[in-house]
């Protein structure tokens, strides 16, 4: 087994660690770093709680070593807002209840923010498909997509936070 | 579900890679992840060493050239989404990149690791049989291309060579009056396909000319369906062709029962999938779409 | 916008007859201004912010100085005897401090048994053998989580299997016990009844159709995307055990652990914190829990255990698994008459249920549904199975949605018998006159049920879509539309009937208001997603004028908490919704008092007006409940007690009713036998609505979980007892994309005896869904004669009674 001294920037704070090899990047996350946001679902690279964006793209962190991560930028739900400011995107999920238990929510929030990043401007069917990695158990999704459609909005109109992607 | 432990290192060359391969006899090359991670967690697969290569990032490329469409081992399955010549004249492709698990499993897996797997439940396995594509294998003496269909030699093994790291995709370049599509049947997003087809054939006025079927998840390993494109190849896609191509396909695949479907199920739906993977690809090769 | 409302009040023309009354009752009230967000506003929850910035608290994110963990080592076998646990190896592993086994269990106070609460038994830890797949055999103590998953791969567990027994039928047969620690050397646990079994043979006599239908309700998981877990921490100075888990009934949980362990309940404080989706899963106590509490009790430390996903698709508790065969009979004027039930209840290695306790099928017989009949007679029984036990809701009231789904089954086949359109025969059959008394014994509080199916109708368009579908099936097309019209019972419940092991199914709510006018309200459920931090708001911002933004409600501190049963089986708004409204009124109450001496009136001069209780004629002269609170502790009354605060335990006179009308349209490809759903249309009667918001939520929610058991999710065990759902990937939650937009609106039908008129709604539209989906598909492939179809409905199911009939493509 081997242990590994790694450095990476999570949500503009640089972190030194030393860990195992099979760190799951995850635990790395709500363990060493006491990110708790980042929740875990299953085991299966299933449910998409665990997504946390890495250099700009939405990954299921429970599915990547964290030595793996080494040299990257990383932004986790605790990382989304801007200085104290919601994202349009955490907005949304509040102004339309696109949350209920609220498990779920931060992985949606980052695979949406990789998704409008991508496609400024999804139709509903891209939006379903562009969540179709997160499961969400309590809501029924309507809501979750009426939130990203009004992030998209609200980012088009240009007064959001989130229209650059400084992680990317 | 934790992994057990294992000595990792990360390569930032090919030459590095292929040295640390030689001298450790348990190694499995780590690309993507998403199928070796979780198996590592379930412990179902516990290698003593594993050799990261998403440090070489001269393998992630993809670009037309010389006749073929040349796809690094390490592009992700989202750059296949992402990219402007897939989507303009690889259809079947594109098709396939948009159902393989799920968006974000897309964004870390790669086209390499989901054909050296040789896993017959992945998509891109029956995408290259259907295109004739050649696998490109380098090693210590340097790099060979190995033939498609060639290469898949059994369930999860394939003809790499113990020192072999899979390096690149050749797509042969579809001619004029081509198309193809993957048409695949799932419970839901992120499963594997009950059955999926891929057809690639190139149009010789109204009669298909040259014509390959590839089968995912109804054999051990993946599989042409040569009686299939026996029965559509020199002929009109009449409603008589497409049925025969189809049974011929329902009768060769090889599927098992599982929680997915019987035998009798996904053989009659390899059936249905055959008949309008092939209308759908003579469709675009009607329509132009290459 | 998914809300039908604005479209139906622009677009519908209102059917004669049934138009003002619909249109009447329709119109969400709203009493108080948006500065106090009482009933009917659209609050934007107050518990969100935590939630979409990562700050919630799930049990999983309480981490502790000195905290260890805990790792559980499961059987492969569902039945085995077990001969000799090695565990040398494992603790001579560094980092790890205790293997504990059912012998120490035993050991410590016979704590390898507990109860369920069912009064049945369950194991903790097996001592002589293990009687389901993935049962816990032992557990690792150690110093961090992955040593714990190293150390459990190194125990060595040497069983000699045994036969299992998968099939309920079969165990009937009593050829393999599963529970030879019973004195009785029998599979079979219980046999109930409800109705009249003379009467209901006399009308099936004389009836001029009789239908019947076999039916199974498979083995379903809750799948919350949060798994259960455990942070036990007990001071072995002070005595004091503090327990963080995944509760959905905190305080229930605190005297079970009291009774078992004792340990006296005054020095257990269990902490139920975000719970990330409950759905019935996190009622029942597992073996897990117990023993992460011994352990923290032996090793004095803090201990962790947080189930793996496979842990919990496989050991823990499931729902449904009913085997159903019913008859129905009905008149030749189509009026149905009577209902005959006899059902098979799988329950596992434990009837580890949670139903009142006099209710070991729940409240299945409710089964005669939304409809008008002479007579009905139920029977369950339970049987032992070697499988994990269990028998919980999954998003449902006690088992309404096994009775729903076989009555709105039953009532599509006998429509279809007697050839009358499945709308046409359920208007015919509908419940008129309220209350009405079932011929099960239930007394129905309010309903509509016709002004729901009529709204639901001209949503969607059903005349249009009939007409439809007759040419694509002249096409060769085939395409269905299916009706559920159905009941639910929710918000147990009244004390004479309900209890959980002899505890009074009541709620609870105290309210303390602060000098300066703000409050704090505590309630004896605990909110697992349904925003009750909101929701219990806003009926005090109603009840007392507070604005909602100033009550911060606390819930799951079972040290802070008065005590409740928790939440489930829709109960809360109910209960502790009831139980928050009474607590405000005994506090208006005060007020008014306080007002008339502050005022120098007396009390009858007072009028109360949303905020301020104000004098008869003179309106100007008023004071408002900040200035009455102020006064509550620095100008009280002479003789009176200072404070304004006040509990209440609320008593429900009688359950609630909630029902809807669900029309869903389907399209099925007849290549593969894949079933689409177009559009599903949900009408929902909660009664009077506290946030609509929170309960469209709800309802779109309950779809999406109604969609899954009819379309994907089933729990499957091969013949030996293996479980091979195990995971989500073979587990199929739906996601976006399997899921359609869901269009949802409701009427309003208030409860009479609820002192809101409020229902309860979250589970409605999962008991709702189902069968609205399989008489869809049904309905699609009903001129191939295809009368039923078990769920879920996979393409392969259609798939084959398509080739049957010999459509192909």
């Amino acid at each position: 087994m081997s242990r590994h001294k790694i450095t990476m920037t999570v949500n503009d704070v640089e972190v030194t660690r030393e860990i195992e090899s099979r760190n799951l990047l995850v635990h790395f996350i709500r363990e060493d770093l006491s990110l708790t946001g980042t929740p875990i679902g299953c085991d299966t690279t299933s449910c998409g709680a665990c997504t946390v964006l890495v250099n700009g793209r939405a990954i299921k962190s429970c599915t990547m070593f964290a030595v793996q991560a080494n040299g990257a930028t990383i932004e986790t739900i605790e990382g989304v807002a801007q200085n104290g400011d919601l994202h349009p995107l955490q907005q949304g999920f509040w102004e339309k209840h696109g949350l209920q238990c609220g498990y779920c929510t931060p992985g949606m929030i980052m695979s949406a923010k990789h998704l409008l990043a991508e496609n400024p401007n999804p139709s509903e069917e891209e939006i379903r498909w562009g969540i179709s990695g997160n499961l969400c158990r309590c809501t029924g999704y309507n809501k979750i997509v009426e939130a990203i459609r009004y992030a998209a909005d609200k980012l088009a109109e240009g007064d959001g936070e989130g229209t650059e992607e400084t992680s990317a | 579900m934790i992994p057990g432990q294992f000595d990792y290192h990360a390569p930032t060359t090919l030459d590095e890679a292929l040295s640390l391969l030689g001298h450790h006899s348990g190694a499995k090359i780590l690309a993507g992840g998403q199928s070796l991670i979780p198996a590592m967690r379930f412990r179902l697969a516990q290698p003593e060493v594993l050799i990261d290569i998403n440090g070489l990032g001269d393998l992630d490329y993809i670009r037309e050239q010389d006749g073929h469409l040349a796809i690094g081992a390490m592009t992700r399955e989202s750059a296949l989404e992402a990219s402007t010549v897939v989507q303009s004249r690889y259809p079947l492709l594109a098709d396939t990149a948009r159902v393989i698990a799920d968006p974000l499993v897309r964004n870390l897996a790669t086209v390499g690791g989901n054909l050296a797997h040789a896993d017959p439940a992945n998509d891109h396995p029956a995408t290259m049989l259907a295109y004739g594509a050649e696998i490109v294998a380098t090693g210590p003496k340097g790099s060979r291309r190995i033939a498609i269909d060639d290469f898949f030699t059994g369930l999860f093994e394939n003809s790499l060579g113990d020192n072999e790291i899979l390096t690149e995709i050749r797509i042969p370049a579809p001619g004029s009056g081509s198309g193809g599509a993957y048409i695949k049947t799932e419970r839901k997003v992120g499963d594997y396909a009950i059955s999926a087809v891929a057809v690639q054939l190139a149009m010789d006025g109204d009669r298909v000319g040259t014509v390959r079927i590839g089968l995912t998840n109804v054999s051990p390993v993946p599989m042409r369906a040569v009686g299939a494109e026996a029965a559509a190849s020199r002929s009109v896609l009449s409603d008589e062709v497409l049925e025969a191509a189809g049974q011929a396909a329902a009768a060769e695949c090889e599927p098992s029962a599982d929680l997915r479907g019987s035998v009798a199920y996904k053989r009659d739906l390899t059936r249905v999938l055959v008949k309008r993977a092939l209308r759908r690809a003579a469709e675009r090769a009607a329509g132009g779409a290459s | 916008m998914t809300h039908l409302e604005d479209r139906f009040e622009q677009h519908s023309p209102k059917p004669e007859g049934v138009s003002a009354k619909v249109a009447a009752v329709d119109e969400i009230q709203v009493k108080t201004p948006v500065e106090v967000c009482g009933m009917g506003h659209r609050m934007k929850r107050k518990e969100d912010p935590r939630f979409i910035q990562g700050k919630g608290n799930y049990v999983d994110d309480v981490k502790l100085p000195g905290m260890l963990y805990m790792d559980i080592v499961r059987s492969p076998y569902a039945h085995a005897k077990i001969v000799s646990i090695d565990d040398s190896e494992a603790l001579a592993t560094p980092g790890v401090l205790a293997v504990i086994k059912g012998e120490d269990l035993k050991a410590a106070g016979n704590l390898h048994w507990m109860p369920t609460l069912m009064s049945d038994t369950q194991m903790v830890l097996p001592i002589d053998k293990v009687i389901y797949y993935a049962q816990e055999v032992c557990a690792v103590v150690a110093t961090e989580r992955y040593i714990a998953a190293d150390a459990i791969e190194k125990i060595v567990v040497e069983y000699e299997p045994l036969d299992a027994v998968v099939d309920p039928h079969e165990a009937m047969k009593d050829k393999v016990i599963v529970r030879d620690d019973k004195e009785k050397q029998t599979n079979h646990i219980w046999h109930w009844e409800a109705g009249d079994e003379q009467a209901t043979d006399k009308v099936f006599a004389e009836a001029a159709h009789v239908v019947e239908q076999k039916m199974y309700l498979p083995r379903l998981h809750v799948s919350s995307i949060e798994t259960c877990g455990m942070v036990a921490n007990y001071n072995k100075v002070t005595e004091h055990m503090q327990i963080y888990m995944t509760s959905q009934a905190p305080h229930a949980h605190r005297t079970v652990f009291a009774l078992v362990s004792g340990l006296p309940e005054h020095k257990i404080q269990i902490i139920s914190p975000d719970i990330g989706g409950g759905f019935g899963g996190k009622v029942p106590v597992y073996p897990g829990y117990v023993v992460c509490a011994v352990a923290s009790l032996l090793t004095g430390a803090p201990v962790k255990w947080i189930e793996d996903r496979s842990e919990n698709l496989q050991a823990d508790s499931f729902a449904r698994d009913y085997h159903i065969d019913a008859k129905m009979a009905c008149d030749a004027e189509g009026r149905i008459t009577g209902l005959k039930v006899k059902t098979l209840a799988d329950c596992g290695a434990a009837d580890a249920a949670a139903n009142p306790s006099k209710f070991p099928a729940g409240l299945y017989s409710i089964c005669t549904g939304s409809y008008d009949m002479k007579a009905a007679h139920v029977e369950v029984d339970g049987v032992y199975t070697t499988k994990p036990p269990g028998g919980v809701a999954y998003r449902c009231s006690f088992r309404v949605t096994e009775a729903v789904h076989m009555i709105e089954r039953m009532t599509d086949i006998m429509a279809r018998e007697v050839g009358t359109d499945p709308a046409e025969f359920r208007r015919k059959n509908f419940i008129r006159d309220f209350p009405y008394k079932s011929p099960t014994g239930w007394e129905y509080d309010s309903g509509n049920y016709e002004g729901a199916l009529d709204k639901a109708m001209q949503s969607i368009g059903y005349d249009e879509l009939r007409r439809e579908q007759a040419e694509k099936r002249e096409r060769g097309e085939l395409m269905g539309i299916g009706i559920s019209s159905f009941t639910e019972v929710v918000g147990a419940g009244p004390s004479r009937d309900y209890d959980i092991l002899g505890i009074k199914m009541f709620d609870s709510a105290e309210i303390r208001i602060h000098p300066t006018g703000k409050a704090i309200a505590r309630f004896g459920t605990k909110s697992q997603g349904q925003g009750h931090e909101t929701t219990y708001a806003q009926i005090i911002a109603e009840e007392l004028g507070l604005p909602a933004a100033d009550v911060q409600v606390e819930e799951g501190d079972t040290d802070t908490a008065p005590y409740g049963l928790g939440t489930y089986a829709s109960r809360s708004t109910p209960t502790a919704g009831a139980a928050g409204a009474m607590a405000a009124r005994k506090i208006k109450a005060k007020a008014k008092k306080i007002a008339a001496y502050l005022l120098e009136v007396g009390e009858d001069d007072l009028e109360w007006n949303i905020s301020q209780f104000q004098v008869k004629g003179s309106p100007e002269q008023a004071k408002t409940i900040q200035e009455i609170a102020f006064a509550a502790y620095t100008n009280h009354p002479p003789g009176m007690e200072a404070g304004l605060e006040a509990t209440d335990y609320y008593d429900p006179p009688n359950l609630t009713f909630p029902f809807g009308s669900y029309i869903c349209v389907v399209d099925i490809d007849k290549g593969t036998g894949e079933v689409k759903v177009r559009r599903f249309v949900a009408i929902d009667d909660c009664g009077h609505i506290i946030n609509p918001m929170i309960v469209e939520g709800q309802i779109e929610g309950g779809l999406t979980m109604g969609l899954a058991p009819a379309l994907f999710e089933e729990i499957v065990y091969d013949e030996n007892g293996q479980n091979l759902t195990g995971t989500f990937a073979d587990y199929l939650l739906p996601t976006a994309v399997e899921s359609p937009k869901w269009e949802t609106g409701h009427t309003i039908t208030p409860s009479p005896h609820h002192p809101l008129g409020a229902k309860g709604v979250g589970e409605s539209p999962t008991v709702g869904a189902p069968p609205a989906i399989v008489n869809a598909v049904v309905d699609a492939l009903a001129h191939l004669g295809v009368k039923h179809l078990e769920i879920p409905i996979t393409p392969e199911k259609v798939w084959k009674v398509l080739r049957e009939a010999g459509v192909t493509d």
